[in-house]
């Protein structure tokens, strides 16, 4: 695995955090938010805070896809795969989120048909194979992973599968990064742009985030010494005064990102009214569904979903998270009524949430980085 | 068995496992003895008595039992009934005993084919052999189609201590060092990739093999070894936060040092999966007192299966109950018990 050894090696990693160190001011707390959670759970994996000086401060964002989905449609989701003759087929992470009725893997255990699959083709396959079954594929996940739920869609219809859907829930990065932009009192400097969605996007979908809220981005690989690198092109813009959208990930991402990626999502799916993300409330124009010439595939449109809204626990401060504004620990409930094992909030349910990250990886470190936080 | 009944050597013609093999009569006698006394025959299952009586021990026993659900039954490297017997095996060795004898219990599926049938229990006997562990007691039964994936083996041994330490996690003392006897990983990816529903393909093999010559070379340290394990289901990482919360010490591990081999090492990148925490069929990890690491390393290097044994870690006093990891690139994490599957992540 010599294409991931160079990305994780100690001396670069060791020369970048040197560079990091020279480049912040000391009693100057720089804030910046990684705004994806694979850079999250890539963070705690491997330790990197304690790389960098307590001038530094990672701020962990909503990107994490299985993290942002309301409890409301979890229970639809349990609902379709309640329903006699469906088959409800999912990413992994999911199967643990916690509805209001419980998780999908509760609802198996309770005799509903809930299957794992890697891809939405593989769901597809899987109605292929099961033709008296109903196969609804549960989509999830931001611009990333929208493009192959798209071009699901396309070969559905091409080969008209009559017991295929999408139950969509795709979700788009550039509402929640304004609604964390336009928080009173925003507590973030710079962003870590995400790097898979980007490779979809392109960079210049963040053009707005320095043009009109004066923020700098530099979109990053996943490996730590990507990270790294990022983390001290964010500065040494700050040290140059710059403000501007730069790619660190130039082995995948480029400006005008992938135009044809871009157009299966537009000629299967459109932007919603409007979406509730959990911890950030109802944002306009901030998910996809599935267009009325796909109506055939859509779960939406061929079931009668309970579409209930349920409030996110009360005593649970995920949205405090999610926005920057508190770190994990300072949840009331963070590591008591809320675990990895019985997880109260969303930050907490998967290993790329912020709260369960950092509950796994670095639990023990809460002294050393609080004395930033008070800075 | 009476000599009148053995006097016809017995044939099984059938293709696959039926009800009627279960059933007690005929065909289940034909099953049992042409297939696996034939395979596993020897001195005390061959009288197939209702118990298999054995000579006494001389010292205290260790007793084990464990279920082998494994799917698919056939794996790279391996398959069920090599697994069974390795386990059951190592799960004895790690107590520090001798392992003297095994059980099976067999739960077949109806229709399963005859031939795999034997051919896994060919290799649990080639396995028995290997371990020098004979099955002394069987039981078969036939479950009717859907009712078992294929077949499952629920085993038990039992071994002899022939010393008097007590190896447990009150023994494990600050400044012992965590000796590992070889790569990470390889039963659980060897497995995860066979089932195929990953499209994943990766020259990687399950490594089950039996480690009781190396708790035997570790158990001539005496005092100086502290505690073993075989680190199957749940990984190294289960292994040791299990030894960190039992002794109420902290453990601290190199990640520079770990090996994974690097098909295995790139599988888990792929799937988003730590090594940690895949589960491991041929291995064992052992706590020793740090003056006798050298001696220790030698003695696991000395056997084949030993060859690439390394220094993991180290135990220290703080934090209690906690399992610490110094990461390559000059950091650390906790290396946290698992919570749910090792369900590969998204994106």
């Amino acid at each position: 695995m010599r294409y991931v050894d160079e990305y994780r090696d100690p001396a670069l990693a060791r020369g970048l955090a040197a560079e990091i160190r020279s480049l912040v001011t000391p009693g100057e707390v720089v804030r910046v938010m990684e705004v994806c959670g694979g850079h999250t759970h890539a963070i705690y994996r491997h330790g990197l805070e304690e790389l960098l000086p307590p001038e530094l401060e990672l701020v962990h964002g909503p990107g994490c896809p299985v993290c942002v989905i309301p409890m409301g449609r979890v229970d639809d989701a349990i609902a379709l795969a309640e329903t006699d003759g469906v088959t409800l087929a999912t990413f992994g992470d999911m199967l643990r989120v916690p509805g209001g009725r419980g998780s999908l893997l509760e609802a198996k255990a309770r005799g509903a048909d809930v299957r794992m699959v890697y891809s939405p083709l593989d769901a597809l396959a899987l109605a292929a194979q099961e033709p008296d079954r109903h196969v609804c594929f549960f989509a999830i996940g931001f611009e990333t992973t929208a493009p192959a739920t798209a071009v699901t869609l396309r070969r559905a219809r091409a080969e008209e599968t009559p017991n295929f859907s999408v139950f969509c829930n795709h979700v788009l990065i550039e509402p929640p990064l304004r609604a964390i932009l336009e928080t009173p009192g925003l507590r973030v400097d710079a962003f870590i742009g995400p790097g898979h969605v980007s490779s979809v996007i392109g960079t210049e979908a963040y053009d707005f985030i320095p043009e009109e809220y004066g923020r700098p981005v530099v979109v990053s690989a996943f490996e730590p010494v990507d990270l790294l690198q990022s983390i001290a092109m964010l500065l040494r813009q700050r040290a140059d005064g710059r403000c501007e959208v730069e790619n660190q990930y130039t082995r995948v991402v480029r400006r005008e990102g992938n135009a044809r990626a871009v157009a299966a999502i537009g000629e299967t799916m459109e932007a919603r009214e409007d979406f509730e993300w959990r911890g950030l409330g109802v944002l306009p124009k901030s998910a996809l569904r599935v267009r009325e010439a796909f109506a055939a595939f859509d779960a939406e449109r061929l079931f009668t979903l309970p579409g209930a809204r349920i409030e996110d626990p009360k005593a649970c401060r995920c949205g405090d998270v999610l926005t920057g504004q508190i770190k994990p620990w300072e949840c009331g409930v963070f590591g008591t009524a809320c675990t990895p094992e019985r997880p109260l909030g969303t930050c907490m349910v998967s290993s790329e949430g912020a709260c369960a990250a950092f509950f796994s990886y670095g639990r023990l470190r809460r002294p050393r980085e609080e004395a930033p936080v008070g800075a | 068995m009476p000599e009148r009944v053995r006097r016809r050597r017995p044939v099984l013609r059938d293709e696959r496992i039926t009800l009627a093999h279960g059933a007690g009569g005929k065909a289940t006698r034909d099953l049992v003895e042409a297939l696996f006394l034939e395979e596993l025959g020897n001195e005390a299952l061959t009288p197939l008595g209702d118990s298999a009586v054995v000579p006494p021990a001389g010292g205290r026993l260790a007793v084990t039992t464990d279920s082998y659900v494994v799917h698919p039954l056939v794996f790279p490297g391996g398959d069920i009934g090599e697994l069974a017997v390795n386990g059951t095996v190592n799960d004895l060795a790690v107590a520090g005993a001798r392992p003297l004898w095994l059980t099976a219990g067999f739960v077949l599926e109806e229709g399963l084919p005859i031939e795999l049938l034997r051919e896994i229990v060919h290799s649990m006997g080639s396995a028995a052999t290997r371990a020098g562990v004979p099955v002394a007691a069987g039981d078969t039964k036939v479950v009717e189609r859907g009712k078992a994936d294929g077949l499952y083996v629920t085993t038990a041994g039992v071994g002899v201590l022939e010393h008097d330490l007590e190896l447990v996690p009150a023994r494990v003392r600050p400044g012992d060092r965590i000796l590992l006897s070889g790569t990470l990983a390889d039963h659980g990816m060897a497995v995860m990739i066979a089932r195929g529903d990953l499209h994943l393909e990766g020259d990687v093999a399950s490594d089950t093999a039996p480690v009781h010559e190396l708790a035997a070379a570790l158990l001539r340290l005496g005092e100086a070894l502290r505690w073993m394990r075989d680190p199957t289901r749940g990984g190294l990482a289960t292994a040791l936060n299990e030894l960190a919360t039992q002794s109420a010490l902290a453990v601290r591990l190199q990640e520079s040092v770990l090996p994974v081999r690097a098909p295995v090492f790139a599988a888990c990148e792929i799937l988003g999966i730590d090594p940690l925490y895949v589960a491991n069929e041929g291995k064992l990890v052992a706590v020793v007192a740090s003056e006798a690491t050298d001696d220790a390393l030698a003695a696991l290097r000395a056997h084949p299966l030993g060859a690439e044994a390394v220094e993991i870690g180290v135990i220290e006093a703080e934090p209690e109950g906690i399992v610490l990891l110094d990461t390559a690139l000059g950091g650390s994490r906790i290396v946290d018990v698992l919570v749910g599957d090792p369900l590969p992540r998204i994106c």
